[in-house]
C-alpha cells in the first residue's frame, strides 16, 4: 500500500496538469480559492485519481477537502479501510 | 460581513457577462401564445426553449379537464397529502401511472425535483451508497445529500466505470442504489440502459431512472428509454416529472418493489408539503391517456429533432452526440454564447442559453427543445436563424 507522500507526490503531478500554468503548486495549496480550479477540473482530478489507486471517494468526504495534503489523507484512509 | 456578502461574486460575473436586455438568464417571455409562440420584449417568437415536448399545454382536452376539475374543486389543496387527505383524483392518477407503467404502485410528488428528493432521499441512508452518473441533475445531487449515504459518481454514460465502481464497493452492492437518466436534460444523449443492466445483473444493487425528459418520448408507449430499450424489468425504480411531455407540474415514482407506499410515510418531501391542485392533476390524467393513445405525436416529435439536428449539423455546428427533444449546439465562450443567444432572438427564435460551469466541457451550450408542435416552417426558421449567426462563431474561432 503506497505511503501519505507516494499518494501526494501522484496528486501533484496530476495536478500540474490541470493547474493554470506557473501556478503555485504545495501540498497545502488550496485548490479552488488558489488555483482556480473549477468544479469540472477538480472532478478530473478525483477521476485520475480514484484510477490510479483504485478506489472510488464518495462526494462526501470531498466536500471537506481543500488542498493536495487532505486530499491524499482521505485516498489513504480509504486505502487503509479496503 | 453580510448575509448578501456571498452574492457579490454571482452578482459581478452576471453584470460583467448581460450587459444587455432581455436577459438569456431567466428570461420574461411576455406572453404564451400557443406551444411554440410567445412574446419577448416585444418581438413575435417560437418557443424552442419550453421542454413542452408533445405540445400538449394548448391541448383542448387537457385544458377542457382542468377546466372542470377547477369548477368542481377550487383552485387548490391547500395542504399535504398526509395531513389533509388525498383527493380521489391524486390516487386515481397514482392508479393510472401504475397501470401505465405496469407496476403495481405509483406515488405523485408535487415536482419533478420533488419527487427525487422524496424517493432517493428517502431510500437511501447513512449505511448505504449511491452510485450516480456524473451529468445526473440537481436534483438528483441534491437528493444525495439529504441521505447520509456514500455518494460516488461514476463517468457520463461510462457503465464500464460504473462496473469499475461497483467491483470496488463488493459486497455493498447489496444497498446500492444506481442513478440514471433516461435522457440527459444538457446534452440531449441517452444512457446505455442495456449496458447498464447488464453491469447491474453482474454485481447487484437497485436501479433507478429519471425518465424526465424520456417520458411521453421514448418507447412504444412512452414509458421511456427502459421501455424503449426493453429492459423495464430490471428497472426498480422510475422516477418522471409531469412538467415536460405531460405539459403541466408535479412528479412520480414508480417500482415494482411493494414497498414504495411506505414511502409516503417516511418521506419529509412527501408529507411536509402541499399536493398538486386538482386542475394539474386533472390535465395529467388526461396528457397520460393522450401518451399511451397518440403515438402520432411522438412521432411527429422525432421527425423536427431528426430534422433539427441533421439540419443544424450540415451547417457546421457542433451538436450533442444524437438526435432527441434536446438539440445542445456547443458555442464557445459564455461571451460569443450570449452575443448568440440575443442573435436568435433578434430573429424571432427563443432557446435556452447554458453557461459553464453546468455544461460538459466549460462551453455555452445553445439548448433547443423540440416540439411535437412545431410545424416544419419553424423548424427551419430556427435552422435558417442559426445559419444565419454561423459566421459569429467562424470569426470568433478564427482569431
Amino acid at each position: 500500500m503506497p505511503q501519505h507522500e507516494q499518494v501526494l507526490e501522484r496528486l501533484m503531478t496530476h495536478l500540474e496538469r490541470l493547474a493554470p500554468p506557473d501556478s503555485n503548486l504545495r501540498p497545502d495549496v488550496d485548490m479552488v480559492s488558489e488555483l482556480g480550479l473549477d468544479s469540472v477540473k477538480v472532478m478530473d482530478l478525483m477521476l485520475d485519481a480514484e484510477d490510479e489507486f483504485d478506489i472510488s471517494v464518495p462526494l462526501n468526504v470531498l466536500a471537506d477537502i481543500r488542498t493536495p495534503n487532505q486530499l491524499a489523507q482521505a485516498i489513504n484512509k480509504l486505502l487503509e479501510s479496503r | 460581513m453580510s448575509l448578501f456578502d456571498k452574492f457579490q461574486s454571482l452578482s459581478d460575473a452576471r453584470h460583467a457577462l448581460i450587459q444587455q436586455e432581455p436577459s438569456p438568464i431567466g428570461t420574461r417571455i411576455d406572453e404564451v401564445l400557443s406551444p411554440t409562440e410567445g412574446r419577448v420584449d416585444g418581438r413575435s417568437v417560437i418557443l424552442a426553449g419550453t421542454n413542452n415536448y408533445l405540445g400538449l399545454t394548448f391541448d383542448p382536452d387537457c385544458i377542457a379537464t382542468a377546466h372542470d376539475a377547477l369548477d368542481r374543486e377550487g383552485t387548490g389543496t391547500t395542504g399535504s397529502r398526509m395531513a389533509n387527505g388525498s383527493y380521489a383524483s391524486h390516487t386515481r392518477l397514482e392508479e393510472e401511472l401504475a397501470r401505465f407503467f405496469a407496476r403495481p404502485s405509483a406515488v405523485v410528488f408535487s415536482t419533478g425535483y420533488v419527487a427525487n428528493l422524496g424517493l432517493i432521499g428517502t431510500l437511501a441512508g447513512a449505511d448505504d451508497v449511491i452510485v450516480l452518473d456524473a451529468d445526473c441533475h440537481a436534483s438528483i445531487y441534491d437528493a444525495c445529500r439529504l441521505t447520509g449515504a456514500d455518494i460516488i459518481r461514476f463517468r457520463h454514460n461510462d457503465a464500464s466505470d460504473l462496473e469499475k465502481r461497483l467491483r470496488r464497493l463488493g459486497e455493498r452492492t447489496a444497498n446500492t442504489l444506481i442513478v440514471v437518466e433516461g435522457i440527459y436534460s444538457m446534452l440531449g444523449d441517452q444512457a446505455p440502459l442495456r449496458e447498464i443492466v447488464a453491469v447491474k445483473r453482474r454485481h447487484g444493487g437497485y436501479l433507478l431512472v429519471d425518465e424526465a425528459h424520456s417520458l411521453g418520448v421514448l418507447g412504444a408507449h412512452g414509458r421511456g428509454l427502459a421501455e424503449a430499450e426493453g429492459v423495464e424489468a430490471d428497472v426498480d425504480f422510475v422516477v418522471g416529472t409531469f412538467s415536460k411531455s405531460l405539459g403541466a407540474i408535479g412528479g412520480f415514482a414508480s417500482s415494482h418493489h411493494p414497498q414504495l407506499d411506505m414511502i409516503r410515510y417516511a418521506s419529509r418531501p412527501y408529507i411536509f408539503t402541499a399536493s398538486p391542485s386538482p386542475a394539474t392533476i386533472a390535465s395529467v390524467r388526461t396528457a397520460l391517456q393522450i401518451v399511451h393513445s397518440r403515438g402520432e405525436l411522438r412521432q411527429r416529435l422525432w421527425a423536427n429533432a431528426e430534422r433539427l439536428y441533421h439540419g443544424l449539423a450540415r451547417l457546421g455546428f457542433e451538436l450533442g452526440p444524437e438526435p432527441g427533444p434536446v438539440v445542445a449546439t456547443l458555442l464557445g465562450s459564455p461571451q460569443q454564447g450570449v452575443a448568440f443567444w440575443h442573435g436568435l432572438l433578434d430573429r424571432g427564435v427563443y432557446v435556452n442559453l447554458v453557461l459553464p460551469p453546468a455544461t460538459p466541457g466549460g462551453q455555452a451550450l445553445m439548448r433547443i427543445s423540440v416540439s411535437a408542435a412545431h410545424d416544419i416552417a419553424q423548424i427551419d426558421q430556427i435552422i435558417d436563424a442559426f445559419a444565419a449567426l454561423k459566421p459569429m462563431l467562424d470569426r470568433h474561432g478564427s482569431e
